[in-house]
């Protein structure tokens, strides 16, 4: 079980508490209807699924639940940093 | 290759056990081969088999960064069926359910499939009517699916608790006598053992760390831990690190990896006829044939590529279990593990040529390739040889996420595996 630091309660809470929402900072276009097909399938579908760090949303959905972002290194699962919804990727060491 | 049988035994019995040889070889990287499969999964080392027998190419290498089979071919809890709602999916996985019928036939090598019968609990309303819905699309596919009441399901797996004031009682299930369960180390090993035969190098502790292409973009080879190595036809089939490889080609998939784990208990006489499987409680449970009961559980939340998930997961599935099965609430458990599974947006597989000349993709099988195993190594095998699909495998490409022709297998069954 990870144990997740939320930037909102200020608090390292278990995971289940938690809800992982999928990758971050992927922003929806604001004109859905009149892109084409290859840019919704980016949009839509594509995901970087990096070996190494990852940026990634969570929701506190037992706790306050707020969404957040969290910068975690999927072969360890060890989180580098959990920041505020809106708030840009931070630069970490070794992101690639 | 020396045949395996009865009359080899006996006779290696009296000779102390001494002659027999390895399996299969294991050369130095050669400097070009024909075909490289990049994965020493049962998928991949498939893959290198059919290329060998259905289409003579055998200057072919299988590379694998560690030791065959030691990706989620030998971590799964090798349940295979073919019940699937699909006409795409049920000509697939029945395609590869003939070929488990003959399989240990074929590769001279016990793989142990044993239809013992799959069977998926219903709890609900909302169960009986997707279950009954899979059952009438199956039997239109020619798959074996049919509906059990309690006292049925009860007959067919003595240890079903199917009392009204369950938790989660159960109202019926759907079984498939056809499906079950089989070795899969076997699997792994049987393939390689049958390729190698044939003239396949297969060569492990082997990581692919580049994919080489040539000015027209084409596909030149590969760099690996042990040299580069020259190819026109590479074929990715790396499950859980996909992504990571197809990357390295500057192609990007629509899949996510998750950890899924799987846990045993001690081992103890039969008491376990047959495969249970609820998507409501979610669990799926049997027993192998050293006497373990194998028991499986849902994916971590999470991406991950550590091989390891949350203890909670295991928990969760075993309060099932013990709800489904209460005698096995004393029942010691001895292992857990976890695999990484890349799972697909519609939770079906790709299995196609690539936007890049040379380069095929056999990836996204997520919780459940297993029991696709034969099935999708003998139509990639196809796929590469003629640089076209095979009928079977023709609507599994990469371009449907973007032209929205999904094989949407996750609305119609929302289940691992
Ligand atoms: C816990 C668990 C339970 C499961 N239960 C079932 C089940 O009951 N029924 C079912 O049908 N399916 C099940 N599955 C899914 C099933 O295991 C897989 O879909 C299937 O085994 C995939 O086979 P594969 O050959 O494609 O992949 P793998 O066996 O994972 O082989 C891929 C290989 O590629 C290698 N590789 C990766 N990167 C590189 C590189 N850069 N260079 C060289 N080699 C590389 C890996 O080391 C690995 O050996 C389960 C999976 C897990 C984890
Ligand atoms: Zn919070």
């Amino acid at each position: 079980m990870l144990l997740i630091h939320c930037p909102y309660c200020e608090e390292e809470r278990p995971e289940a508490e938690f809800r992982h929402a999928g990758e971050a900072h992927i922003a929806r276009p604001q004109n859905i209807a009149e892109i084409s097909d290859e840019e919704f399938e980016r949009y839509f579908f594509i995901r970087s699924n990096p070996k190494g760090l990852v940026f990634e949303r969570w929701r506190h959905i037992h706790g306050c639940a707020r969404f957040f972002n969290a910068a975690r290194d999927t072969v360890s699962d060890r989180f580098l940093k959990t920041y505020k919804a809106g708030e840009p990727k931070p630069a970490l060491d070794g992101e690639g | 290759m020396k045949k395996y049988s009865a009359f080899a035994i006996a006779r290696e019995a009296l000779r102390g056990n001494t002659g027999w040889p390895e399996q299969w070889s294991s050369p130095e990287p050669k400097k070009s081969y024909d075909v490289i499969i990049i994965g020493g999964g049962g998928h991949g080392l498939g893959t290198a088999y059919y290329l060998a027998r259905e289409h003579g190419i055998t200057n072919v290498a299988v590379l694998e960064k560690g030791w065959l089979g030691g990706g989620n071919t030998g971590r799964n809890t090798t349940i295979i069926r073919s019940n699937y709602l699909y006409d795409e999916s049920a000509a697939l996985y029945n395609h590869a359910i003939k070929l488990w019928a003959g399989l240990s036939q074929d590769l001279n090598y016990n793989v142990m499939y044993s239809a013992r019968g799959v069977m998926m609990l219903a709890h609900n309303v909302h169960d009986v009517q997707v279950f009954k819905r899979h059952i009438h699309a199956n039997r239109l596919n020619g798959v074996d699916n049919e509906w059990l009441t309690p006292e049925q399901a009860k007959r067919y797996c003595p240890p079903l608790e199917i009392s009204r004031d369950a938790r989660y009682p159960v109202v019926g299930a759907a079984l498939q006598r056809r499906g079950g369960t089989a070795r899969h180390d076997a699997v792994a090993w049987g393939y390689a053992r049958a390729a190698s035969d044939r003239g396949v190098d297969i060569i492990q502790n082997c990581e692919v760390t580049g994919i080489r292409r040539g000015p027209d973009g084409a596909i030149t080879g590969v760099e690996t831990t042990r040299g580069p190595i020259k190819a026109r036809k590479v074929g990715v089939v790396a499950a859980g690190h996909s992504s990571v490889l197809m990357q390295m080609a500057d192609v990007q998939v629509p899949l996510e990896s998750f950890p899924l784990q799987a846990l045993v208990s001690e081992p103890v006489k039969p008491v376990f006829p047959c495969v249970v499987m609820s998507n409501s409680v979610h669990a799926y449970i049997s027993q192998s044939d050293k006497g373990e009961l194998v028991i499986g559980a849902g994916t971590d939340q999470y991406t991950s590529y550590s091989q390891t998930g949350s203890l909670s997961i295991l928990q969760h599935t075993l309060e099932a279990i013990c709800e489904l099965f209460p005698m096995f609430t004393r029942m010691k458990m001895l292992r857990s593990w976890g695999g990484i599974v890349d799972v697909t947006p519609d939770r079906s597989p790709i299995l196609a040529k690539t936007p890049v000349k040379g380069l095929y993709v056999n990836c996204g099988w997520g919780t459940g390739g297993f029991k696709a195993t034969p099935g999708s190594a003998h139509v990639f095998a196809h796929t590469i040889a003629r640089d076209e699909p095979h009928p079977i495998n023709a609507s599994y490409t990469l371009e449907r996420f973007r032209t929205g022709r999904l094989i949407d297998e996750a609305a119609a069954a929302a289940v691992a595996h």
